[in-house]
């Protein structure tokens, strides 16, 4: 039973390794956990989870799994019980592999959207119960003098509970990318531009003298990588309608980065829907100021790294047709998804970024263009993670194979 | 060094201090990392109090706090020990001192000297994440082993007490996850209003209730606002109860003028986003996903 509970926690996907649960099992014993279920679950937190991205993953799992426990003060009988049979078995033991086999995935969600579907407005003070976490900017944080304090702590919630209100949520780097999540995404990006490859050119003067000194005095050199950056971006980015938001997050982002560390060159450019003969120079999309695509792709070299932010979703003939294009009064000669599969071939290192969460890639209306685009460029959805995945793939030495 | 997990008793832990007011799991957490000897691994937003948790574990436990201080150039190694070489270069040269004895010129960093302390001390890495990549991997046998190797002099120091260690981290790099295993991970939650009037208290006492009251509305409204990119932290709140005190400013006023703003927001930006929420320019709301890129190619 108690294993069980290290599946839940991997199937909710918090990387618990053995080694953690070890420690788990070692503060258990020396008695760490008190005799609450809350205070299990601060331990249980404090051991098993390495980053507040996961605190909320956390959270659900503990919360589906302890949700049917009747005494949350007061660390249940059940969990004694584990605690007596199940210590000295540190080893990954046939038992354990099939109660991973057991818990499926599937399962655990179907749990929990039981547990979710039972909560009822007028019943907080059931054991049962899952929140939402504050969404309303002025519920969970909001002061409130004299009146009712929504969250935050208190010694009267169960672990059940505190685990349900999901405080966390907003730490998650899974979900799409907003402003909050800037400062987490500027960090990942700053990864872009550390310096990995490159040639030994510079003296490194420091190096040299103590180089030196550990000789005695005969001299030796010793050379390091410049700190110059020497990736070169070129973003283009979806101005139309509601991707603006994102467009314009997307080029403070990149323009933040290039500020502090310089990119060696980062160039912008703007498209409506889809990208066709021109590419704008601003997100108004204006007719009279634009550079022919077939410039941009005479003019920049395949090793520029190609980022593409859009949502991918347009009519079917935007994408697939001569004269597709959504201005009316513009033509184009050659389908959009052509110039797409040009820019794709000419720069070998090109991802998609997009904002559209990918559990909807594949119903919504625009699932056809979305399915046709990223058959030619590699797409990952606008978050954290996301965008990371992206960078990785897009610093590599190989070029961007499409999945 | 033998690792055996001490019995935890309550009683005995750390317990916060006077002058900083700890919430219960943070409390847990620092107690959870001393009985399980890792060392804690705290993350928060700027100005949360990850700095002055390690001084408040020194002060509850009656310990020495030694600082190793990390910027972007920090290597591991200064953290064991220099071999000032330079020095007995020149020693050599001139002639003076006794160059044969290399001891002489190995100076022990923060870590070494948390190391060989009679009493056992706490030691805080502050700001790990300012460091290279590699600089927590670099750490990872001499935090495991509590002890490391001077090759120059053959000589191994150990820990003759384990130190406390407390790290502290603001994201601006991720850990490595071999590094993380290895730690005791607490996030430092914002404080909500309860434990905000708390820490309040510690900085100023006597403060008339109703200023306080106004401000603290004040200022969780403002860390409300959407978009604002560099909200306003508890050392700001601290500054700006100081100001009004000090500015003599009614509290009547404080909602409506907004006075020293500044105080509360650094950056341009941010006032700006603040100034045009305020007189109500309707910014456009992030979109509803599903339904209006839905629609948008239809007009
Ligand atoms: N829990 C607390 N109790 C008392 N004072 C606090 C507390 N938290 C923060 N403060 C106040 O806020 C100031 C900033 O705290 P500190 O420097 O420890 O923050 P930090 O998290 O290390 O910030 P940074 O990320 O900027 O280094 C402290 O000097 C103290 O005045
Ligand atoms: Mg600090």
């Amino acid at each position: 039973m108690f294993t069980k509970f290290f599946y839940t926690l991997k199937n909710f996907g918090v990387p618990v390794s053995m080694n953690e649960w070890q420690a788990l099992l070692e503060a258990l014993e020396g008695g760490m956990a008190g005799s609450s279920l809350t205070g299990f679950y601060y331990l249980c937190r404090a051991v098993l989870v390495k980053t507040e991205a996961h605190y909320d993953r956390f959270d659900i799992a503990f919360a589906a799994f302890f949700g049917d426990i009747e005494t949350p003060e007061g660390l249940p009988d059940k969990i004694w019980e584990w605690l007596n049979k199940e210590l000295p078995e540190l080893e990954i033991t046939d038992e354990m592999r099939n109660n991973h086999q057991q818990l499926d995935l599937d399962e655990l969600k179907r749990m929990l959207e039981e547990r979710l579907a039972e909560q009822d407005e007028e019943h907080h003070g059931g054991n049962r119960w899952i929140g939402t976490g504050g969404t309303s900017p002025f519920g969970h944080s909001g002061y409130h003098p004299g009146g009712i304090r929504i969250g935050g702590q208190s010694r009267n919630l169960s672990a059940v509970k505190v685990a349900g209100m999901r405080r966390f949520q907003e730490f998650r780097t899974d979900e799409t990318l907003g402003v909050r999540q800037f400062q987490v995404a500027l960090r990942k990006l700053r990864q872009f531009t550390t310096r990995l490859e490159g040639a030994r050119t510079e003296l490194d003067l420091d190096g040299t003298v103590n180089k030196t000194c550990d000789n005695a005095g005969r001299l030796e050199l010793v050379w390091e990588r410049p700190r110059d950056n020497a990736i070169k971006v070129l973003l283009l980015m979806d101005a139309g309608g509601s991707m603006l938001t994102y467009s314009r997050l997307c080029n403070q982002l990149f323009t933040a980065v290039n500020r502090s560390n310089h990119f060696k060159d980062l160039q912008i450019f703007y498209f409506h829907n889809c990208i066709y003969d021109w590419l704008y120079h601003d997100p108004a999309c204006r007719q009279n100021d634009y550079t022919d695509t077939e410039y941009v792709l005479r003019t920049y070299s395949p090793d520029y790294r190609v980022i593409i932010v859009g949502d991918a979703s347009m009519a079917p003939y935007e994408l697939m047709r001569v004269g597709g294009i959504i201005d009316w009064d513009l033509h184009n000669d050659k389908p959009g998804i052509e110039w797409l599969r040009r820019i794709r071939q000419h720069f070998e290192y090109s991802a998609w970024l997009n904002p559209i969460p990918r559990n909807y890639w594949d119903w919504m209306d625009g699932a056809f263009t979305i399915r046709k685009i990223s058959e030619i460029f590699p797409m990952q959805p606008l978050t954290v993670d996301g965008l990371e995945k992206a960078i990785t793939a897009l610093r590599s030495k190989q070029a961007v194979a499409v999945n | 060094m033998s690792k055996k997990v001490r019995r935890y008793e309550a009683s005995t832990g750390y317990r916060g201090s006077e002058d900083y007011i700890v919430s219960d799991d943070l409390r847990n957490s620092v107690n959870i990392a001393i009985a399980l000897q890792k060392p804690l691994l705290i993350k928060g937003e700027p100005g949360t109090g990850k700095t002055m948790l390690a001084q408040s574990i020194a002060d509850s436990l009656d310990k020495e706090l030694i600082i190793w201080n990390i910027k972007s150039t920090t290597k591991a190694q200064e953290g064991l020990y220099v071999y000032d070489t330079v020095q007995r270069l020149y020693d050599s040269q001139f002639g003076e001192g006794d160059v044969a004895n290399i001891k002489k010129y190995i100076k022990l960093g923060k870590l070494g000297e948390a190391f060989i302390t009679s009493e056992p001390v706490v030691l805080l890495i502050d700001e790990i994440d300012k460091a290279d990549l590699e600089f927590p991997n670099d750490l990872l046998w001499e935090l495991d082993q509590m002890s490391f190797y001077i090759p120059e002099t053959k000589e191994t120091i150990g820990a003759v007490h384990r130190p406390i260690v407390v790290i502290t981290s603001n994201a601006e790099k991720e850990l490595p996850d071999a590094f993380l295993r290895r730690c005791i991970f607490h996030y430092i939650e914002f404080p909500d209003p309860e434990g905000m009037e708390r820490i309040i208290k510690v900085h100023h006492p006597n403060l008339e209730k109703r200023l306080l009251e106004q401000a603290m509305e004040t200022f969780y409204m403002l860390r409300n606002v959407p978009n604002i990119q560099k909200k306003p932290s508890t050392s700001e709140l601290i500054d700006w109860l100081q100001a009004l005190v000090v500015g003599g400013i009614s509290p009547n006023r404080i909602k409506q003028d907004l006075p020293f703003l500044g105080v509360l927001l650094k950056k341009n930006e941010d006032l700006d986003t603040l100034l045009n929420q305020l007189h109500g320019k309707t910014q456009s709301r992030s979109p509803n996903y599903a339904s209006s890129s839905l629609n948008r190619y239809r007009y």
